[in-house]
């Protein structure tokens, strides 16, 4: 499709501003003023409609399209969030108003949301209290990782390593690294459990934090969570959980039980709200009764008359994470989602979303090498080895997913196991859809007996066919230019 | 009634699908969870319909005050949003996709991205931008880290005039790291010239301005970035993407790096967030930028098509080593500010940026006639600007209400011996009438 | 697989060719094919320390990043330009044009550490 800029014609408009009602005014200097004018297309608003809806089109999206993206739970988003998240009372209220004088009754609708869903939260994952503000996943490891670092100062210690196993997701070591520790990465064992003989050989006084996924990135729940969380502890180190996965555990298992300190969630995952083609997510996290001094600030608080307010004093708070309360909106969609399925729909949504991943793994468990031989929670992780032997890879099982209409599984992740296959169905996705997809899958392993090259030309049902990433990468040609 | 929880599964599904299994029942789908581990407590309420948790929220939703003729900005701003946008990103083939990894399925996101990259391009005149970041303030820290490996040095040099809001996060955000901030002191509106320079020396990696400043002032950092280049450092530009229609851009100042709040690109307030984070740099710094990337390049029949490139700086490769720990990021909120900005033009993004000067120069005519009232013009302004009261400023905010206005934010809660400081902020959205009526407020309450 | 001979090798694949008092540093065909299609090469800066088996440069190929090790201490004398603009000559030509940089040898007798062709060859076969 052509490029929005390569529509342009001047002269025409998309949206057209009042006539100035004030007298004008002594022009700016110019001294302080841009010489030229930006290339920004100038369309009618037709034209800039209906290329966005045409390139909407281009896109597989949940609900268009099975998407059974491993790691990031892409389950259905329920529309009447949406409706809520645009209510004026929410979207138009100004982020300083409950910071002026006598604001704070001026947002008390929008602080209960944020004190509510924080409680709702604590409950769900055995934490004691939450930050809303991290304004993704990510966002909020490194949040984590500086409470675990307040934590360990205010002690009066300064450790330098966190423990990451080397089946995390690529945000944990980042995250950690950026927080200014020195990462310390132990291998995943034959059994698929962390190498706990490798862990105890690390583990010591030095450690601040060991990052964990649990269920982990292989999709298997690791019994000896406790056991490795003790150990930890003895040690003076913290334990962190990445919520990535906390869509298999609802109601079943808390990180707070499991002897977590700092856990994340994040809210685009488990409840239910939209990707939006790589956000906006949201990343709330969770402490032990250790640290919640060190949370960020404000913290809204609930007064004794009920009402509610933004509380700054905090002097142990590692400060300020973002510019505000977090992203509201996600969370108000997240907020509503969890009222709506309550206790029970919530354990229910565990329960089907590992079902429906242990239904995949058991059908096509013959035709793909499971990852590692083990009952699954949520994902199933296989190795396309078998395929890749006769030139088949992951990346070609995708491409031919693609042609059949589905949005490929996680490919390459985690990194340890080799042509790596990674399918999260999640809970909201039918039997029937199940099957077609599996019946799909055995297709291609069939294919890759019988027609190996039929899979490595796919896709061909696509307005593109495979593209020159080298070329991308070596001449990186990333903005049009007029 | 069953409750709502937006799975599918019949009795009749679930029996099938564990016998497929070979599990005799859900729960010994959960055997690898030991009893000892199982949760201690899982006490919620139980479920509620649509309507109930509609109502509810609707309740909520009227308690927050948003009839108030805003004049709050503060970096965050009450601009209007055409309906053609919300009609455009409430497509889910948009909202309800993912991070567009896999190329031949995502060429909408992809191109929206590459297209948004080109417009925070041509606003900050720039070569190169990444594919949104959280915020502007953490887009502000990623551009200091950056100069940080780009010059292995670690002295910062920030301006006051910059939002406290962002330089709070800045501290927040390396506590753990050993870098050393100056803050440059704000004199008539401009950060100084003379104390600037003072502190900028070979040890410097990076000085960040803020245009138009926390006071609203504009600015011509010229003269600084040269300076800045001088001695090995990175010049690093936070800026109001809507006054770009009209000011000087960060490229053509010269700087090396430009980040921002682009809130006011089609975004609504909604209370903070979700937000927008943009960063473009020279070309040069490509390489050390944060976050996702799109590029253009062609397929195995040499057609145009576009994928996330320069991907080894991201954590899903580098780990450790990334750039950046981001991974999920704002492309929604980004995908807002393309459409917005298509929308509006090339003629509209200067005729809106005009408005707002126009209708501030308005306001500040209104009310420097009230008495008592002193409108600061040390410096040029774009759309927000200071007056002094004669008594404290929160406290006539907190009269105002009742008037019906958010009339300014007070100073005095950022920065100490300002309290009779009010900030005020005027949009297109603002009517000469309501001008009139917020100085003829103001009046009444001093 | 190209191993050519009177070359020292690392177990990190790097090689070196001693040429008077310094020594041409590249990566092996063996790291060129696996890496697949280089995309980036990020050299050390003119008259840069470098110490041996530590980092001293950075290979990219589209979905991995590789830090490449030093196989003898020293001053980089000069580096391959050519690279900047065409990462493909590692993957073209591993051994020649498409070497990293040049560095003065601190002490030769490092070499002791390094492995000669046979070694390597047998090194790399093990491997597969």
């Amino acid at each position: 499709m052509q490029l929005i800029y390569e529509k342009h014609k001047e002269g025409r408009r998309g949206f057209c501003f009042s006539k100035p009602d004030v007298p004008q005014a002594k022009p700016l200097d110019v001294k302080y003023c841009r010489s030229k004018d930006t290339n920004i297309a100038s369309l009618s608003e037709l034209d800039v409609v209906r290329h966005y809806t045409n390139l909407s089109r281009l896109n597989f999206s949940v609900d268009t399209n099975f998407y059974p993206l491993g790691s990031c739970t892409m389950k259905y988003n329920p529309k009447f969030t949406e409706r809520i998240a645009a209510f004026e009372g929410f979207s138009q209220l100004h982020p300083l108003l409950p910071q002026l004088a006598g604001g704070g009754m001026l947002a008390q609708g929008s602080l209960e949301v944020l004190y509510e869903a924080e409680k709702l939260l604590a409950e769900i994952t055995g934490m004691i209290a939450f930050t809303m503000q991290p304004l993704a996943g990510a966002h909020g490891e490194l949040t984590g990782a500086m409470l675990i670092a307040a934590y360990h100062k205010d002690k009066g210690s300064r450790r330098k390593y966190i423990i990451v196993p080397d089946s995390s997701h690529g945000t944990n070591p980042a995250s950690a690294a950026i927080a200014g520790y020195q990462v310390i990465v132990i291998p995943t064992g034959k059994d698929g459990y962390m190498d706990l003989e490798q862990y105890k050989k690390y583990l010591n006084s030095d450690v601040a934090a060991v990052m964990l996924t649990c269920p982990d990135t292989l999709g298997i729940f690791n019994p000896q969570i406790k056991e490795i969380a003790d150990m930890a502890h003895e040690v003076g180190a913290l334990m962190y959980y990445d919520g990535a996965n906390l869509n298999a555990l609802l109601g079943k298992a808390r990180p707070g039980d499991l002897g977590f300190d700092v856990v994340h969630i994040n809210l685009h995952k488990t409840f239910g709200t939209p990707h939006g083609g790589g956000g906006p997510g949201a990343g709330p996290v969770g402490v032990s009764e250790a640290l919640v001094d060190f949370l960020p600030k404000p913290r809204v608080v609930r007064r004794s008359d009920a009402t509610y307010a933004l509380d700054y004093h905090y002097n142990k708070s590692i400060g300020y994470i973002a510019p505000f309360y977090g992203n509201f909106g996600v969370i108000l969609k997240a907020y509503a989602y969890m009222l709506c399925l309550g206790k029970d729909g919530l354990i229910k949504t565990a329960e089907l979303a590992v079902l429906n991943a242990n239904y995949c793994q058991a059908r096509l468990k013959d035709y793909y090498d499971l990852a590692f031989e083990k009952a699954c929670m949520h994902e199933c992780v296989f190795s396309a080895a078998r395929q890749a032997k006769n030139g088949v890879h992951a990346i070609d099982i995708a491409k031919y997913l693609i042609d059949k209409g589905y949005h490929p599984p996680t490919v390459y992740f985690p990194l340890i196991v080799k042509e790596a296959l990674m399918i999260e169905p999640t809970e909201t996705e039918s039997k029937e859809t199940l099957d077609v997809f599996i019946e799909t899958m055995i297709e291609i392993a069939r294919l890759t007996e019988d027609d190996p090259i039929r899979v490595k030309q796919a896709p061909l049902n696509m307005p593109i066919k495979r593209l020159d990433e080298t070329r991308a990468a070596r001449e990186p040609n990333l903005r049009w230019k007029s | 009634m069953s409750k709502m929880n937006y799975t599918p599964h019949t009795q009749e599904d679930v029996k099938q699908m564990l016998k497929a299994i070979g599990a005799s029942s859900i729960e010994e789908l959960f055997k690898d969870i030991p009893q000892a581990l199982r949760a201690k407590s899982f006490n919620l309420a139980d479920g509620k319909s649509e309507i109930e948790v509609t109502n509810h929220l609707k309740k909520l939703s009227d308690k927050n005050a948003t009839g108030l003729i805003n004049f709050v900005g503060a970096g965050f701003y009450d601009h209007f949003i055409p309906a053609a946008v919300d009609a455009i990103v409430n497509r889910p083939e948009f909202y309800t996709a993912y991070t567009p990894y896999q190329p031949e399925c995502s060429q909408g996101w992809l191109q929206s991205i590459y297209e948004y990259q080109t417009a925070i391009c041509e606003l900050t005149g720039l070569d190169v931008s990444n594919a949104s970041l959280y915020d502007g303030g953490t887009a502000i820290y990623e551009a200091a880290m950056m100069s940080i490996r780009l010059t292995g040095r670690n002295k910062i040099i920030m301006d006051s005039g910059m939002s406290l809001i962002y330089r709070a996060m800045l501290y927040t955000y390396t506590s753990n790291l050993s870098i050393e901030f100056v803050e440059i002191p704000v004199v008539h509106g401009h950060s100084s010239r003379e104390e600037l320079f003072k502190h900028l020396d070979d040890k410097t990696a990076a000085v960040i301005l803020q245009n138009p400043n926390f006071f609203g002032a504009v600015d011509d950092h010229s003269d600084v970035v040269e300076r800045v280049h001088k001695f090995g450092a990175l010049a690093i530009s936070s800026v109001y993407p809507v006054s770009l229609g009209m000011l000087k851009s960060p490229g053509e100042m010269n700087f090396d790096i430009a980040t921002g709040e682009g809130q006011s690109l089609g975004i609504p307030l909604s209370f903070g967030g979700p937000y927008l984070g943009f960063m473009a740099a020279k070309k040069e710094l490509v390489r050390q930028m944060p976050g996702r990337i799109v590029g253009e390049t062609v397929d195995s029949d040499g057609k145009r098509g576009f994928v996330l490139t320069l991907q080894t700086r991201e954590q899903h490769i580098r780990r450790e080593k990334a750039t950046s720990n981001i991974c999920s990021n704002e492309a929604h909120c980004a995908l807002r500010a393309v459409v917005f900005l298509s929308l509006l033009g090339r003629s509209g993004i200067k005729e809106m940026a005009e408005l707002n000067y126009q209708k501030t120069e308005f306001a500040k005519e209104a009310l420097s006639k009230i008495k008592g009232v002193e409108v600061k013009r040390s410096s040029p302004t774009f759309n927000e600007f200071t007056v002094m009261l004669p008594r404290r400023a929160d406290d006539v905010v907190y009269r105002m209400i009742d008037k019906g206005f958010a009339c300014g934010f007070p100073l005095g809660r950022f920065y100490k011996g300002m309290e009779n400081y009010l900030l005020i902020a005027v949009t297109e959205k603002r009517t000469k009438e309501e001008i009139c009526r917020l100085a003829d407020s103001l009046e009444a309450v001093l | 697989m190209n191993i050519p001979k009177n070359f020292f090798y690392t177990k990190e694949h790097e090689w070196a060719r001693i040429e008077g008092k310094t020594a041409y540093v590249g990566i092996t065909d063996y790291a060129q094919a696996s890496l697949g299609d280089i995309t980036f090469v990020g050299l050390p800066k003119e008259k840069a320390a470098v110490k041996q088996s530590e980092y001293c440069a950075t290979v990219e190929s589209v979905k991995a990043a590789s830090d490449v090790y030093a196989p003898f201490s020293g001053t980089v004398v000069s580096v391959n330009g050519a690279l900047s603009s065409h990462p493909e000559l590692v993957n073209q030509s591993p051994y020649e044009k498409g070497y990293f940089f040049v560095v003065s040898l601190e002490n030769e007798a490092e070499k002791q550490n390094l492995m000669d062709a046979e070694t390597y060859q047998r090194y790399v076969e093990g491997l597969a």
